[in-house]
């Protein structure tokens, strides 16, 4: 990949690595709990698993502030951890139970944070790109100074929607930065196979959006773009876009057996770029923790998790009574103080 | 204690499998994300990851074993300190899935629609009695309502084609970027999928979009944003965000505009739950009803019509005329039939009900105004008194509109009936040019007059 990992000494503090470590980690280990909650039968319907793409949303999000929005597709669960959702009411409503965050009523794909500004969690490839831009336009109508983080993959970016949405982005200055996470399989289509172009970055020119490539299994390099992005963004220049070359160890979804892409090809990334293992080498090698800290770190991140399986295993069911809640509402909830 | 490595399911529809090989032996150190078997389901072969770190203390299932149960343990891993002495009388058994949720939950659920009452038509004025009352077109009324509601919440804005510099295709918004100037009046480009999504996408951000499609025959390429993203999101995030917004623009036949630009939606909207869908008929309920669209804090489908936008009806010059959803209007009083109609439709009903008069019979002509909410209330009290019903609506037969009022009161006044309900609609067919055909294609007056005869035997 054309990307490099960044190479000067990283511009981020001890503590600030650390804590990169441990967003990372809780990601990884949420993922695994809910496959297996899912071999278990806990978790129905689709499930799409994020391990292996961990450093985009946590470089990312490590230069946002508080207002800044995110918005993204299926594949949402480290969005949501990433960005401060409380781990318990993400798997509670991967189990359909009432201590989800849509009260069971969304499931894996469709979660949504009022508090956390995360605006989910679309089933449909794309459709959340104009969404995106539409609460970026919010923010700028409203005279704030926020950005709103719109993500999809290298198979949304086929979208229609997409291209209709950068022309009125451009045109009216949206502050929307739109993150293309390319993990090189639009479920089995390889980008080789789907896209007329290598590189999807490029396709904001035409319409005036700058792009850049950056190394998603780089939390350091991702951070770094995250904050250029940001500054463009916060100065009034638009939208850009950042397409953040990542990959996914799992298969698209739990019932995807993966055979577009040889074991070998898997392998090799975990092993040479696994973006966790990045950040452990940077830790220890720095001098910046030990072993033990790290053991410390696995094990309480480890509590964590457990501790929503556990939770997401309590919560009862919905009350039959949700069936027939939620369908229109009689104060909007933007409107809700 | 030992932890169970249980039968994995592997997709959504996966009851039990064939544990096709195993890819360790007892005695191996695994890590998370080691693979440690291939399993075959109902659609694939999958490779099966070890979660947990620790030693392969037992396997329970040999490879080959087919119609293995998901959740039956088919291995034991050992922790750090664990030994195989560890493992307890672990059987092969498949386990029952405790951890699912329990039987009696999955009891056919018991919360249905509450049973409705007996129908109560409201028959409350929508202005008062002596309110002054002025001339005004549709089109007028439209803007006006726009234009009032904008003043009053500066989060309301308008976007569509054309609708600014250009003043609005069919002029519906003249006058309206004077006033409240570029930054709420937005030209787009002509780009439905995208900007009824950035709209949808602003709703969810706090402000209050009116979208203007040119018309409702280019809403279709925007339909995904509409239904997917507009009326679900509030269910699906357990109502912690909505869409409170209108789209609006002309819907069904104009004239000699052919298939592509002559089709009725109001039916397609009406089925979604989530949206609200407003099709009124004269310029009173145009504006109160468009207002009461603004303020609501749902998605709205304001169907409105190119034939109408012209015609002028009185309208109650009042300070603020905003008029409840959900609330039909019965235009006619009458005793022999109940013609229920809306939007254009209302035209053919109308002249109908004037017609049949001349031959002594008597008409009661309702206008829903509004299709999501319905005004069942009054179709049906209606229907209770007249005991016959015919349909008027401009679009397809099959499932109509009048389809599904007739199923309603098949279910809720199936006795009052002395005849078969009548659904009058346009033709199952695309809409044609030539001028004889179109006319042909549509309802008509005449339709109308003879279902009324039909059901009153006449």
């Amino acid at each position: 990949m054309a990307a490099r990992r960044t190479t000067k000494k990283p511009n981020v503090s001890a503590d600030e690595l650390k804590q990169y470590y441990r967003d990372m980690l809780l990601i990884r280990r949420f993922e695994e709990k809910a496959g297996q909650l899912y071999g278990m039968g806990l978790i129905g319907g689709f499930c799409h698993l994020y391990i292996g793409q961990e450093a985009v949303v946590v470089g990312l999000e490590a230069a946002t502030k508080e207002g800044d929005k995110r918005i993204t597709s299926y594949r949402d669960h480290g969005h949501m951890l990433a960005c401060g959702m409380d781990p318990n009411g993400v798997m509670a409503e991967l189990t359909g139970r009432e201590g989800g965050y849509s009260k069971g009523k969304g499931g894996s794909m469709h979660m949504f944070s009022k508090e956390k500004h995360f605006y989910g969690g679309h089933g449909i490839v794309g459709a959340q790109v104009p969404l995106g831009a539409g609460l970026a336009f919010a923010d700028k109508y409203l005279g704030n100074d926020n950005v709103t983080f719109t993500y999809f993959g290298d198979g949304a970016a086929n979208q229609g929607q997409v291209y209709e949405t950068f022309n009125m982005a451009s045109l009216w200055k949206l502050p929307v930065i739109f993150v293309i996470e390319n993990n090189q399989y639009a479920m089995g289509t390889s980008q080789k196979r789907s896209t007329s172009t290598d590189e999807i970055f490029t396709r904001g020119a035409p319409f005036g959006i700058p792009g850049e490539l950056v190394d998603g299994m780089d939390v350091l390099a991702v951070k770094e773009a995250s904050e250029k992005a940001l500054a463009h963004c916060r100065a009034g220049n638009g939208p850009y876009i950042l397409e953040v070359k990542t990959y996914r160890y799992r298969g698209h979804s739990m019932s995807d057996p993966a055979k577009y892409r040889t074991r070998e090809e898997v392998q090799k990334m975990r092993e040479e770029k696994d973006p966790i293992e990045h950040v452990r080498d940077l830790l220890i090698s720095g001098g910046h923790a030990s072993e033990d800290d790290l053991k410390s770190i696995d094990k309480e991140i480890k509590d964590i998790v457990n501790a929503s399986a556990d939770f997401a295993k309590e919560s009862p069911e919905p009350s039959l009574d949700e069936l027939w809640t939620d369908i229109y509402a009689d104060v909007a909830p933007q409107d809700e103080a | 204690m030992p932890t169970e490595i249980l039968m994995p399911a592997l997709s959504p529809t996966m009851e039990e499998g064939t544990l096709a090989k195993w890819l360790v032996k007892e005695g191996d150190t695994v890590s998370s994300g080691d693979i440690l078997a291939e399993i075959e389901t109902d659609k694939a072969t999958m490779e099966f990851e070890a979660v947990d770190e620790g030693v392969i203390g037992k396997i329970i299932v040999a490879e080959g074993t087919e119609g293995v149960k998901v959740n039956a343990p088919i291995a034991v891993l050992l922790e750090e300190g664990e030994s195989a002495d560890d493992i307890g009388d672990v059987s092969a058994a498949p386990a029952a899935s405790a951890e699912a949720p329990a039987e009696e939950a999955k009891a056919p659920a018991k919360a249905a629609e509450p049973a409705p009452d007996a129908p109560k038509s409201n028959a409350s004025p929508d202005w008062p009695a002596d309110a002054p009352m002025k001339t005004q077109t549709v089109r007028e009324a439209l803007r006006d309502a726009m234009a009032e509601e904008m003043r009053r919440d500066e989060n309301v804005y308008l976007m569509g084609e054309e609708v600014a510099e250009y003043q609005g295709a069919y002029k519906v918004s003249q006058g309206l970027l004077d006033e409240f100037g570029a930054k709420r009046i937005i030209d787009t480009p002509i780009t439905e999928h995208g900007f009824a999504g950035i709209a949808v996408g602003a709703a969810f951000g706090g402000l209050k979009p009116i979208v203007e499609f040119m018309t409702f025959n280019f809403a279709m390429q925007a339909i995904d944003q509409i239904i997917n993203s507009a009326a679900k999101t509030l269910y699906m995030s357990g109502g912690q965000m909505g869409a409170p917004m209108v789209f609006r623009g002309p819907n069904g036949a104009a004239a000699r505009v052919g298939a592509q630009h002559s089709q009725d939606y109001a039916a397609w909207y009406a089925m979604i739950p989530g949206l609200k869908v407003v099709m009124p008929y004269s310029a009173a309920d145009y504006k109160g009803l468009m207002k009461t669209a603004i303020r609501d804090p749902n998605p709205v489908i304001f169907l409105e019509n190119e034939i109408l936008y012209g015609r002028s009806f009185e309208v109650p010059d009042i300070e603020d005329l905003a008029i409840p959803f959900g609330k039909a209007r019965v235009w006619r009083e009458g005793t022999d039939v109940t013609i229920v109609s809306f939007g254009i439709g209302m035209q053919y009903a109308l002249e109908a009900a004037d017609k049949l008069a001349e031959e002594d019979i008597s008409a009661e002509v309702i206008d829903l105004r509004t299709l999501r909410p319905i005004d069942y209330d009054t179709v049906l009290a209606s229907v209770m008194k007249t005991n016959r019903c015919v349909t008027v609506e401009e679009g397809f037969p099959v499932g109509s509109i009048g389809n599904h009022l007739s199923a309603t009161i098949m279910e809720r006044a199936f006795d009052y009936l002395d005849a078969p309900v009548i659904n009058c609609t346009g033709k199952d067919v695309p809409m044609p040019y030539a001028a004889n055909l179109e006319k042909l294609a549509l309802v008509t007056t005449d339709e109308v007059i003879a279902a009324v005869k039909k059901v009153t035997y006449r």
